[in-house]
């Protein structure tokens, strides 16, 4: 479960920045150039991650400065693990 | 048989980098978990570097992880992280004795050994940086068969010197060529220290052609640019090709003859020369060059 805010990744080309928030429930906010595009692609990944890991409610934000997929899986996953982890 | 001239690192927390890591032309790439991510990244480092073991095409590019030293706390997990996908090779900070690599290689034994993969699969590149290190060369390279190759760490072998780099690199002489014989004696390759200085190419290329001369199999970039350069520095001399070339085709007429002596340009050849030119013939053809000349 996650239990605090947290973030991974950076704004640099290639990469994304993701935003972890305890939630009542799912939701998630992806911005960027491509959304139309990788809008549904991005949602079935971070779905898939989470429903992987046994997280439900999460609010992810995703500011995609055109990362490959298994970018932003690998930073959710940081971020998940941020959030998680005893402090 | 492959060219291992160039191994460039690329920081583990730059996706964007990682991504275009065979753009570059290296021979070899390095994720570095290392010095170059910042101790409150090393978790997305290694989740990063394991997302593009496991899901990216590299296509044939040899791709090393060095992982952080077994006294920090981030060893294990960057283990755990990255043998199960079977990188090109571990690269091993701080080695210092052989009981370094052996107590490594029975951790990463186990993990092969829980993910189904033959036991030694992932090949260890021991990193001397110490002058304890250099001493223990031939002890370390020979330390376990997953060991493929030293690497000489220049910056912390400064420091643990209490010496400062000069550009003409003399101090590391010693530490140089004891690497290179170790690695020779032992059958493995040899990768040399990085130049740190990427506004001085010239000096790249001189030091690169010095570590030639030594016997190493190639050196560390930490800069694509840097690249081309040090596989300028690997090209055999042009000269010499053509050289080796009449030296091999003399003494393949001398061999029809049934003549046991062979003369090229007036000198007396004999068997270790003839192997030599055959040699930088072979090194030739890996490099790119025919008849001496670039291809």
């Amino acid at each position: 479960m996650v239990v605090r805010m947290a973030q991974a990744g950076t704004l640099e080309s290639a990469d994304c920045l993701v935003t972890v928030v305890p939630a009542e429930e799912f939701g998630l906010d992806y911005r960027g150039g491509n959304r139309k595009l990788f809008g549904e692609r991005t949602r079935k990944l971070v779905l898939e991650t989470l429903d992987r890991h046994g997280f439900s409610g999460v609010q992810v934000t995703i500011r995609d400065q055109g990362a490959l997929e298994l970018v932003i899986r690998a930073r959710l996953e940081t971020a998940l693990k941020r959030a998680t982890a005893e402090a | 048989m492959r060219t291992m001239r160039s191994m460039l690192y690329i920081p583990g927390n730059s996706p964007g980098m990682i991504q275009n890591a065979a753009v570059f032309g290296a021979d070899m790439v390095m994720i570095d978990l290392e010095d170059a991510v910042a101790l409150s990244e090393k978790d997305a480092a290694r989740d990063i570097a394991a997302g593009f073991l496991r899901d990216y095409d590299f296509g044939d590019l040899p791709v090393v992880v060095r992982i952080n030293g077994a006294d920090t706390p981030h060893f294990e997990a960057d283990l755990e992280a990255i043998v199960p996908l079977k990188p090109f090779a571990v690269r091993l900070p701080k080695c210092q004795s052989p009981a370094d690599v052996t107590t490594v290689d029975a951790r990463m034994g186990e993990i092969e050994g829980r993910f189904a993969l033959p036991v030694g699969a992932v090949p260890i590149h021991a990193m001397l940086e110490s002058a304890l290190g250099i001493e223990n060369a031939y002890a370390i390279a020979t330390a376990s068969s997953r060991v493929k190759a030293l690497t000489l760490g220049g910056q912390d072998l400064t420091a643990d010197l209490g010496i400062q780099k000069t550009r003409d690199g003399w101090e590391f002489f010693y530490a140089r060529s004891r690497v290179v014989m170790a690695a020779k004696a032992a059958g493995i390759d040899a990768f040399d220290t990085v130049w740190t200085d990427f506004n001085d190419p010239e000096g790249l290329f001189r030091e690169t052609r010095q570590i030639v001369e030594l016997g190493f199999t190639g050196k560390a970039a930490i800069h694509p640019s840097q690249v081309e350069i040090i596989h300028r520095a690997f090209r055999p001399d042009a000269k010499e090709v053509r050289k080796a070339e009449r030296i091999v085709a003399a003494a393949l007429e001398a061999e029809r003859q049934g003549r046991g002596v062979v003369a090229v340009d007036g000198k007396m050849v004999d068997g270790p020369i003839i192997a030599r030119a055959r040699h930088l013939i072979d090194l030739a053809g890996l490099y790119g060059m025919e008849g001496g000349e670039a291809r």
